[in-house]
């Protein structure tokens, strides 16, 4: 990979504003499915320039959580704010009510996601996978689209790939071309869900040399991974998730030097 | 043996059965495209969150399955005007009467085939799409629609070729389709074996035609670069 990932510019933007602001948070987030409470008052944050990890048994409602901040699923409760404005919901007569699915898509589209089985469109080229959001929803000249998709692979080290058939690419590949389609979009915030726990043990760290080096040129970006390593020596904050709560957030050194929780003591010994 | 090769011909290049062809390729294109359209908003309808909604889909698939079509056929060219005094102008032809009984039919089956192709999608897609920010109609015609043909293509396609040849039961209503006029034909000149092997000729033609036209589209939603040249040795790895 040569050079940088985010635009020159961008990367001076993020350098030059205040890290002080939440881009995205979550207050007290409740979410209930059928008679089960996933959510249980989740309230989380993160600065600009930020990398927090989100670690947690599976069935903790760390992949929930990040559905609802990327507003794929309602909240029975609670607010999301991004960059300290209230999404997801408009007044109505006094009451907030959760916005049409059609004006929710745009505030989406300041939100990057990247999920664990990468959900690539198989039947457009790795090109196109990036481009569609531009052509689609940006409404960009196909062209314009078409040069910026290109060098957002070239930035992934798939300028090589853009012709190819998501079948056609491995898993690491993929995941890099799904990382390349989110950012591409210039989203304020990129949220990863398990990146790389479909990937074969010797893909993963393709995945990760990108979102380190996402991390190093100042995205901010909310991770809900097992890779103990990433969450070490990326993130800024790690949190743990346990029953649908947040039990336990501390800075890396903290978290697995001296754990605070007897559960994330135990969730760290078994994954170790 | 006595098959005459000259009646055979004669009957090949009539007009009867020119025409009849052409009523029975219109009646099949009619029935096919109103029938797709029913079975894509059925459906949909299947998986609406209102029971009474997916009641009533789940309803119109099981009748018009279950009733023979030829049943359907007749009630509607018969029967319908019986209860519908609107119905008894000139206007309510034997093409119209088995363009809506067809269409009907139709739509049940493609609704199931419509169905299954939803279902086959993985949900990842549609959440992927909208994360992107696409509103739900771009959702549906970008992402899902494109996968969606894929997984229809082969059994509607079967589906397109039963209903081809369901079209001559409508000679049960005397619309002059190609099974109508062949059995005119023989009804004045007792040539049977001649007449249904030029008739059989022609429908044998039509799905041969048909076919070559679903072999070029599953060669259009093949996801793979393998068609151009070097792609596989790219593969390889140089």
């Amino acid at each position: 990979m040569t050079g940088h990932i985010l635009d020159e510019a961008v990367i001076r933007e993020l350098a030059a504003t205040p890290i002080t602001d939440y881009v995205i948070e979550a207050r007290d987030v409740w979410k209930r499915y059928g008679g089960n409470e996933v959510l249980r008052s989740i309230s989380l944050g993160v600065h600009r320039g930020d990398v927090k990890a989100i670690l947690g048994p599976s069935g903790s409602g760390k992949s929930t959580f990040l559905r609802c901040l990327g507003l794929l699923e309602p909240i029975d409760r609670g607010e999301i704010h991004l960059e300290g404005a209230r999404v997801g919901v408009h007044e109505a007569r006094g009451r907030f009510v959760p916005l049409p699915e059609r004006l929710l898509a745009r505030q989406r589209t300041d939100i990057g996601m990247v999920f664990q089985r990468f959900n690539l469109f198989p039947h457009l080229t790795a090109l196109r996978n990036v481009m569609i959001g531009l052509t689609e929803v940006r409404g960009m000249r196909e062209a314009d689209a078409r040069s910026m998709a290109n060098d957002m692979l070239e930035r992934v080290g798939l300028g090589q790939r853009a012709s190819f058939y998501p079948s056609e690419l491995s898993g690491g590949q993929q995941q890099r071309v799904a990382i390349a389609r989110a950012l591409v979009m210039h989203p304020k915030v990129m949220l990863f869900d398990e990146p790389t726990s479909a990937l074969d043990p010797e893909l993963v760290g393709e995945v990760l040399t990108v979102m380190e080096e996402l991390a190093r040129e100042g995205m901010t970006m909310i991770v809900v991974t097992h890779e103990i390593g990433f969450a070490r020596d990326v993130a800024g904050r790690v949190v743990m998730m346990d029953e649908g709560r947040i039990i336990e957030d501390a800075p890396p050194d903290e978290f697995f030097g001296n754990p605070h929780e007897e559960r994330t003591r135990k969730f760290l010994e078994a994954v170790r | 043996m006595d098959f005459k090769p000259s009646v055979f011909f004669e009957a090949l290049g009539s007009n009867a059965l020119i025409q009849g062809v052409q009523l029975t390729v219109a009646l099949t294109v009619v029935a096919f495209v109103v029938g797709v359209l029913i079975g894509l908003v059925v459906a949909v309808l299947r998986d609406n969150r209102l029971w009474p909604v997916r009641t009533l889909a789940w309803t119109y698939i099981w009748i018009f399955r279950a009733v023979p079509t030829l049943v359907q056929l007749v009630f509607i060219w018969n029967a319908l005007p019986q209860l519908i005094p609107a119905l008894r102008g000139a206007w309510f032809s034997p093409f119209l009467a088995a363009s809506v009984a067809l269409s009907i039919n139709e739509g049940a089956y493609a609704a199931e085939i419509i169905r299954g192709g939803l279902l086959s999608i993985d949900e990842g897609q549609r959440i992927a799409a909208r994360a992107l920010g696409m509103p739900p109609y771009k959702v549906f015609s970008k992402v899902v629609a494109p996968q969606l043909i894929r997984v229809v293509i082969p059994p509607t396609a079967n589906d397109f070729i039963t209903l081809l040849k369901i079209t001559s039961l409508a000679s049960f209503i005397s619309l002059r389709e190609l099974m109508t006029n062949t059995q005119t034909e023989i009804a004045s000149s007792f040539r049977f074996a001649e007449w249904y092997a030029a008739a059989a000729i022609y429908y044998l033609v039509l799905v041969s035609i048909f076919m070559i036209g679903q072999a070029w589209l599953e060669r259009r939603y093949v996801w793979t670069s393998a068609r151009r040249p070097g792609a596989i040795a790219r593969l390889a790895g140089r």
